[in-house]
């Protein structure tokens, strides 16, 4: 049973020196299900993914994947492990291509003898990268093209490609549309609902109301560093959710907590 | 938004952005120089008609100068084997001032360990140790030069990698010790009289061939390996090759150790063409190898630029250098107009970099 869960974290906790930035999250995810976490700013929501990605280290609590727990000790480790983030701050290559930047720290090789000098397989690089892109139906015209040259909704496309490509377990992304315009916003949620339909899990952190009760089944609200509800998407409705995250209205279950 | 563009995409593709590649900018003003020397052979009064390029000679086997050829590229040669480390360098975002320095203390160190015993049938003069170090076979004295070299390359590197000091700094320090140490090695004196095979490791045109077939080998290198990848990729955006797996504290000090090698190297070339190494070796020449990679296209910002850019920078600035003897230029302001093309070229790709933009 417990392997349909992705996702447990119980009492996850994280402290700033005194500032209490994370206080007890217990959240649970199945397979192939979409998860919104909306949240004020300051209310926990990056702190959260932060600690589950291994980017910073928990004060407390405990963290599973497919009903493991798991100590990452950086994001190295995350991604090994199968959980793909796509942060904030882009982490791409500006100079490079897009199936480089697809492979960046993991590039398929030949003569592997050869070691820091091994030899890359452009092509095999370059296939995969066309069978990513139709997979997770980005659509970028010309993949040699360096990035730098592209517009921030292609950019922002080739970081979620690249984690949509290669992501087995969880896929996270912080904020994907924050900074794009509506025809590339369009296209980013196109491919969220692509792997929707293939089943991939995701954590989305968005503020956007109209895409998280378009995109996902269930939207957890972070309010002090505190999750407050717990809410089905087909349950609730955008003045419900801000009641929540205001702080008008607290979750049964979570009485007492903010 | 139109669906006819390039690709399997449904986004626009500006062709006008598809950048024309660098080296042919480079490889243009190339020509321009030399037209523009040729031009002024024929247009300076004391000039005499002579030409730049071409024999004028009555010699029918070759139609261009082949001895300033030669001589262009082998004055760019020994300076140009550090500016492939200095390329790879820079192309990390970082910069390596340290090795002028480097090639002065690889002479001198390297040269002790190359010496003959017996000058003319007469002991060595210049004699550092004793006979235990005389007539080594060449590989002892190269080895010795390359390892001194790494090793100086991996103190920079773990300075620059693991301690965060800033790579300006760090090389700048490794400048002075370098030269400290060629200095301390003999004294000051210089060591002469190498074996000759040793010699002949700069003899003729060896360095050339030396230049030649290391750019091909870290053009392939930089091109079509792991290597390459990464080393673009750190200077590119260093936080996202750290996010992706890429070892960047144990790649940058890998780096170091390459373009410091490369300086040893040249350091045991010239040495090897002056038959002699002397502490004041290589002066000026971490300057001229940045110049060459910066008249390459090598952008200091990190993660662009290519080998073949630094060596048509290189050829750029040996064709400056032996245009401005040939108008006979007075060194003084040779020096003055290489400072200004050297801060064109910078501002020139600035200009292209923000057009691109």
């Amino acid at each position: 049973m417990s392997s349909d869960i992705v996702l447990k974290t119980e009492n996850l906790t994280k402290h700033y020196g005194g500032v209490h930035a994370l206080v007890g999250a217990n959240f649970e995810m199945k397979k192939g299900e979409h998860v919104a976490i909306m949240g004020d700013n300051g209310a926990g929501k990056s702190t959260f993914v932060r600690q589950i990605t291994g980017v910073e280290q928990r004060t407390s609590g405990t963290v599973s994947l497919y009903g493991e727990e798991v100590n990452f000790t950086g994001p190295l480790d995350a991604r090994q492990a199968g959980i793909e983030t796509v942060f904030q701050t882009l982490a791409l290559a500006d100079d490079l291509d897009v199936p480089d930047n697809l492979f960046l720290g993991r590039e398929l090789t030949k003569w592997n003898w050869l070691g820091p000098f091994r030899r890359l397989d452009y092509k095999a690089m370059r296939d995969a990268t066309m069978q990513g892109l139709v997979k997770t139906g980005v659509k970028i015209p010309n993949i040699k093209n360096s990035i730098q040259n592209m517009s921030g909704g292609q950019r922002q496309c080739v970081a979620i490609a690249r984690t949509a490509t290669f992501a087995s377990k969880l896929t996270i992304m912080d904020e994907p549309t924050a900074a794009l315009g509506v025809q590339e916003t369009a296209q980013v949620e196109n491919i969220i609902r692509n792997m929707k339909e293939q089943g991939a899990p995701l954590i989305l952190v968005s503020h956007n109301m109209r895409q998280v009760f378009d995109l996902v089944d269930r939207i957890v609200v972070f309010r002090r560093g505190r999750i407050v509800a717990n809410l089905n998407k087909d349950e609730t409705d955008g003045q419900d959710v801000v009641a929540y995250i205001t702080g008008v209205k607290t979750g049964a279950e979570y009485e007492g907590a903010a | 938004m139109t669906d006819n563009s390039d690709g399997i995409g449904g986004l626009t593709f500006d062709k006008s952005k598809r950048s024309w590649p660098n080296e042919f900018n480079i490889f243009f003003a190339l020509i321009i120089i030399i037209v523009i020397f040729e031009a002024l052979g024929q247009i300076l009064p004391y000039m005499n008609d002579q030409s730049f390029l071409f024999d004028t000679k009555d010699r029918f086997d070759t139609i261009f100068n082949e001895a300033r050829l030669k001589i262009i590229i082998l004055q760019v040669a020994i300076i140009g084997i550090i500016a492939l480390g200095v390329t790879q360098v820079i192309i990390t975002a970082g910069i390596d001032l340290s090795s002028g320095p480097l090639v002065a203390a690889t002479a001198m160190v390297a040269m002790s360990f190359a010496q003959t015993e017996l000058v003319n049938g007469n002991p060595n003069p210049k004699a550092l140790f004793g006979t235990w170090a005389m007539d080594l076979p060449v590989v002892v004295p190269v080895v010795i030069g390359l390892v001194f070299g790494a090793c100086i390359g991996a103190i920079n590197g773990t300075f620059i990698a693991f301690l965060r000091i800033p790579p300006f700094i760090a090389t700048l320090g490794m400048f002075l010790v370098c030269r400290g140490i060629a200095l301390w090695w003999s004294s000051g004196n210089p060591i002469s009289f190498p074996t000759e095979s040793y010699k002949f490791i700069g003899s003729g045109m060896m360095p050339v061939v030396w230049f030649l077939s290391l750019a091909i080998l870290f053009h392939i290198i930089m091109k079509y390996t792991v290597y390459g990848k990464h080393t673009y990729a750190i200077g590119s955006n260093e936080d996202a090759a750290r996010m992706s797996g890429i070892n960047v504290k144990r790649h940058k000090v890998m780096v170091y150790m390459i373009a410091s090698m490369l300086a040893a190297f040249a350091g045991i070339v010239l040495s090897a063409k002056a038959s002699t190494a002397q502490a004041g070796m290589g002066e000026f020449y971490e300057l001229f190898a940045i110049a060459m990679a910066v008249i390459g296209g090598i952008s200091l910002t990190g993660g662009r630029g290519s080998i073949i850019g630094t060596v048509l920078g290189a050829m750029v600035l040996g064709v400056i250098r032996s245009g401005f003897t040939f108008i006979k230029l007075d060194g003084s302001y040779q020096l003055m107009a290489m400072g200004s093309i050297i801060i064109a070229a910078v501002i020139l790709d600035q200009y292209r970099q923000r057009n691109r933009a």
